[in-house]
């Protein structure tokens, strides 16, 4: 495969997907592109289309219009389905196999022979670290050590299409930590594509998100685009040492929209007007208030709120 | 990468699977000890005085009426409800090497199972001089009977992802395939039914052909008849699959 070749290309191309199941419409018209580098996080509430997107992605279902083009091979052939790694919903893997055979099976499929196949196996066996468990029956496996032999499978091959369904579910922290970092590693040269529901997850991997609802998609853009259309952008928050005696005070300037308390009245979150600066003023009115001043532990200003914007985008929607 | 490499290591995979259950012990074990019984106590092997093994043919289109069913109900289903049919599927290998892989696994393993009845043909040989042609176009019809009992008990499971209720469905199927070649059916169907239709529904059943190999008959004719229904239900499988996305 020639990566230069396809550079400044979409590495996944999905343009007026549609899908319904009966009267049930699972995707409406559904368009974006992912480029070689980014790593898309795909979200949207339950039901929303999101399985149902990623199976036609890799074929596995056809659309009832729209189309998708994979590293420039239309769906429908092999040569697509060759270019993708695939994370189906709950990591499944063959448990009566141990990781070596399945993984040696997945290569087979994928017509890796001889030393390439070995040094494939190797390459997933060192950077998902499964080392210690290759000879295991997979059923005997932690779900930790399970996700990871799956996720293995969906890269054995360097796929330049990387499609995952919830891929850090059943990972204790420290795992999550490392497959997020191996994620980013492999994005530099891969378009990556992640459902999930942990918004954590997406702030701090994914390069782009795209959010659907009820089969539409209703915003597409970096994370801190999304963050922009937050309420809390440009927020800020105070923590006191003890609850103030005026918190009204803050209410009273002019950029402030709202005042939400927290912790007691200890915490306060100034939500700015739209597109305003709330730090000067903030600081100007602290002057003349030196028991609050001295009252104040830390003072910190918010980029926004992913739930906040998730929530905008989907409630009311479904 | 072609076709037959992927089906070739969905083919070596499905066989080592049925030897790392115990399901593939038992089936076989069934099988041989079945076979056994029903040869040499209901069959009259030692009685009739002769040196064949129609007492031993006669009985696998029964056998396989839950034999093969028992191979079979796994093939999908178990992928069904493991969620590996979703990671299969994506692989690239097209549906229909998937399904031909999965399938010829479970004929090699049926297969071995008569393989394994051989000792009987050895015994028959020590006893007396049978046709060794006979017995070896025998052996060869009931292979072919039972992939095409295969094909039906693969697409049943193609159709759920209880293994059980996949069982049930492919010996209901089989049985309707060697029902309607029974005399006693026959005789009733063509009662109320014109001859060409009768004898169109009993072409249609296992045992009339297996019946003409058995017999020491190979014509062309059963075996396309093996080789098509096993082709069919192969396609009928590959189109469940593909209905159920």
């Amino acid at each position: 495969m020639n990566h230069q070749a396809l550079s400044g290309e979409p590495l996944v191309d999905v343009k007026g997907l549609s899908r319904s199941f009966g009267p049930l419409q699972a995707v409406s018209n559904l368009s974006f592109e992912v480029r070689s580098g980014e790593l898309l996080g795909f979200l949207g509430p339950n039901g929303a289309g999101k399985t149902t997107t990623m199976r036609m992605i890799c074929g596995l279902i056809r659309p009832d219009a729209g189309a998708v083009r994979i590293c420039g091979h239309a769906l429908g052939g092999l040569e697509a389905r060759r270019q993708i790694g695939y994370l189906p919903e709950g990591a499944p893997s063959y448990t009566e196999m141990v990781p070596r055979q399945f993984l040696q099976f997945i290569a087979r499929v994928r017509g890796l022979r001889g030393d390439a196949a070995r040094k494939a196996l190797a390459q997933v066996v060192e950077q998902l670290e499964l080392a210690r468990v290759m000879e295991q029956p997979i059923a005997t496996l932690s779900q930790g050590f399970r996700r990871r032999v799956a996720l293995a499978q969906a890269i054995i091959h360097q796929p330049r299409v990387l499609i995952l369904d919830e891929p850090t579910e059943g990972l204790d922290p420290n795992q999550k930590r490392q497959v997020r970092q191996l994620f980013t590693r492999l994005a530099e040269d891969r378009a990556i594509i992640i459902s999930t529901h942990v918004l954590e997850e997406v702030m701090a991997i994914c390069t782009r998100v795209v959010v659907v609802s009820a089969g539409r998609l209703v915003a597409d853009g970096s994370t801190a685009q999304l963050l922009a259309r937050s309420r809390y952008c440009g927020a800020l928050s105070l923590r006191f040492s003890q609850p103030l005696e005026d918190p009204d005070c803050f209410a009273e300037l002019d950029q402030v929209a709202s005042v939400e308390q927290s912790l007691g009245g200890r915490v306060l979150t100034l939500i700015p007007e739209s597109g305003a600066q709330l730090l000067e003023p903030v600081q100007a009115l602290l002057k003349n208030r030196p028991r609050e001043v001295e009252n104040l532990e830390a003072l910190s200003l918010e980029p926004g709120r992913l739930d906040d914007v998730f929530f905008d985008l989907t409630q009311g929607v479904v | 990468m072609s076709i037959t490499t992927g089906s070739l290591a969905i083919f070596r995979r499905e066989l080592g699977a049925y030897f790392a259950t115990p399901l593939a012990w038992v089936c076989l074990l069934f099988f041989l000890l079945a076979a056994g019984i029903l040869t040499f106590y209901l069959g009259g092997f030692y009685e009739r005085g002769r040196a064949d093994l129609l007492p031993f043919f006669n009985f696998h289109p029964w056998l396989y009426l839950f034999l093969v069913p028992a191979v079979g109900m796994r093939l999908w289903a178990e992928e069904r409800r493991s969620g590996t049919l979703e990671l299969l599927l994506s692989l690239p290998v097209s549906t229909v090497a998937a399904t031909s892989g999965k399938f010829m696994a479970a004929w090699v393993f049926i297969g071995l199972a008569l393989l394994l009845s051989t000792p009987i043909w050895w015994t028959v040989n020590f006893l007396g001089s049978p046709d060794n042609g006979v017995i070896l176009a025998s052996y060869l019809g009931s292979w072919l009977m039972a992939g095409a009992f295969l094909a039906i008990s693969g697409c049943m499971s193609a159709l759920t992802r209880s293994q059980v209720i996949a069982f049930v469905l492919a010996v209901a199927a089989c049985f309707v395939f060697i029902l309607c070649g029974l005399p006693m059916v026959l005789s009733g169907l063509g009662s109320w039914l014109p001859d060409w239709l009768v004898d169109f529904i009993a072409s249609l059943s296992m045992l009339t052909h297996f019946r003409d190999i058995s017999r020491g008959m190979l014509s062309l004719k059963d075996v396309l008849y093996f080789v098509i229904m096993m082709k069919l239900w192969v396609l009928a499988t590959v189109w469940a699959l593909k209905r159920h996305y």
